[in-house]
């Protein structure tokens, strides 16, 4: 479910600054693929203001995004750049392109799948995994061995077919 | 960004400055866990939810600054107040004992941070709302990770039913706090804070199902400790933010 408001708005020369930008956990991934950029724009006095909305809350790549916008920014001529972080709308998976989901997916981890929008009990009696294919050969015969990673963002998961362990990109 | 200091900005400092605090202490606490976990999934879980729990901590303790409008950033409100001027529940500051102690206070205070975030999500002051919205996503998960760990435990075998009800017995007189609502959440109650009552009686029944289901027995509600909320601690506190705060009392201003 692709809202009107995931897409990052802005003046496009901008954002194609912006897209030189990649997330440092994912390289393959551009900040805008990723779904955290919310607006670019230029102030009166020249000022490029970026509105970035965090992932998780301590994702520790946060900071490092926004050093290497201001970086991209001032590679490209742009002096003066503004980061403002925004909170609402709550950033979702769901704003991952489906061009993102592939690029991840190539990349060696599974894409999420559709945020659920059903009501969950707080702790199911039992485990509500979700079948998630395996990046490298297709599988869906996977086994999710635990629920975090080695970032905020992914999960670990195990193929059977294939006996490879793999990330999955938690849909969130 | 809020304009003018309104009537209710101390309340609303001090109401935040509780939101940190919690999630500061247990995430330091669980941190502790790190390269100490049971398993490694376990160990990486731990370290995860800890990692949440500061960052939420963070965008609290920012936006207490900038609502007390005296300068101080999280950093500065994280590493430059003593433990009488911490406002976390006593609960998320108690040593973390084994595994099994660990999983308990961690489900007892997920399952009141998840219902707190989902209502206030729905707060009327909007950056509030916005990162509550954000932390409400990760408390989901934080309580389905606590909860079916707790189902494990107190449903698994004879050591760790006993070492999970004694930790459930040893650390309900801490959960009074939590619920407990006085000047300062009457003052922000209805607009900015959810009802308190209700919020106690939704946390009482999604612990109590979670309880009976673990095989365990909820203890009886007796004497509650409280005074965290007011800066009077346990001495455990001391020690951990001697720890967590070395470093940058040492060493102020420096970056890495």
């Amino acid at each position: 479910m692709v809202s009107q408001e995931s897409t990052a708005t802005g003046e496009p020369a901008l954002l194609d600054v912006l897209r030189t930008v990649l997330d440092p956990e994912v390289p393959v991934l551009n900040v805008v693929e990723l779904g955290i950029i919310r607006n670019v724009e230029r102030a009166g006095d020249g000022t490029v203001v970026v509105d970035v909305t965090p992932t998780y809350s301590g994702c520790p790549a946060m900071r490092v995004i926004e050093e290497e916008i201001v970086a991209a920014f001032h590679t490209h001529g742009h002096d003066r750049v503004e980061i403002r972080t925004v909170y609402s709308p709550t950033w979702t998976t769901d704003w991952l392109t489906d061009e993102a989901k592939a690029k991840l997916r190539a990349y060696g981890i599974a894409p999420p799948g559709t945020v659920s929008r059903e009501a969950q009990p707080l702790v199911p009696l039992t485990s509500s995994v979700r079948q998630v294919a395996c990046p490298y050969c297709g599988s869906k015969n996977t086994e999710r061995k635990s629920e975090f990673g080695s970032t905020a963002c992914k999960a670990i998961y195990y193929c059977k077919a294939c006996q490879q362990p793999f990330e999955e990109f938690k849909p969130i | 960004m809020s304009s003018a200091r309104q009537p209710n900005d101390s309340a609303l400092f001090e109401y935040l400055l509780r939101l940190g605090d919690d999630r500061l202490i247990l995430g330091h606490r669980l941190s502790e866990w790190c390269g100490h976990g049971p398993v490694l999934e376990e160990d990486i879980a731990l370290a995860n939810v800890a990692l949440d729990l500061v960052g939420q901590a963070a965008n609290f303790l920012r936006l207490a600054g900038t609502v007390e409008g005296k300068g101080r950033d999280e950093d500065t409100l994280a590493y430059f107040r003593d433990a009488i001027e911490y406002r976390n529940a006593k609960l998320v500051e108690l040593p973390n004992g084994d595994y099994g102690r660990t999983i308990v206070r961690q489900f007892l205070f997920d399952a009141w941070s998840v219902l707190l975030l989902e209502r206030l999500q729905r707060s009327s002051h909007v950056e509030l709302a916005g990162i509550a919205a954000k932390a409400y996503k990760e408390a989901r998960y934080h309580v389905r990770h606590s909860g079916e760990w707790l189902l494990r435990l107190g449903d698994g075998t004879e050591e760790s039913h006993r070492r999970a009800q004694t930790a459930l017995d040893e650390l309900w007189p801490y959960t009074g706090e939590l619920l407990m609502a006085d000047e300062i959440d009457k003052q922000l109650a209805g607009t900015i804070l959810p009802a308190s009552a209700e919020l106690a009686s939704a946390w009482r029944d999604a612990v109590g199902d979670v309880i009976r289901r673990a095989t365990l027995t909820q203890p009886a509600d007796g004497h509650m400790h409280s005074g965290g909320r007011q800066g009077r601690h346990t001495e455990h506190l001391g020690h951990a933010l001697d720890e967590m705060q070395i470093l940058a009392r040492s060493h102020p201003g420096a970056k890495w």
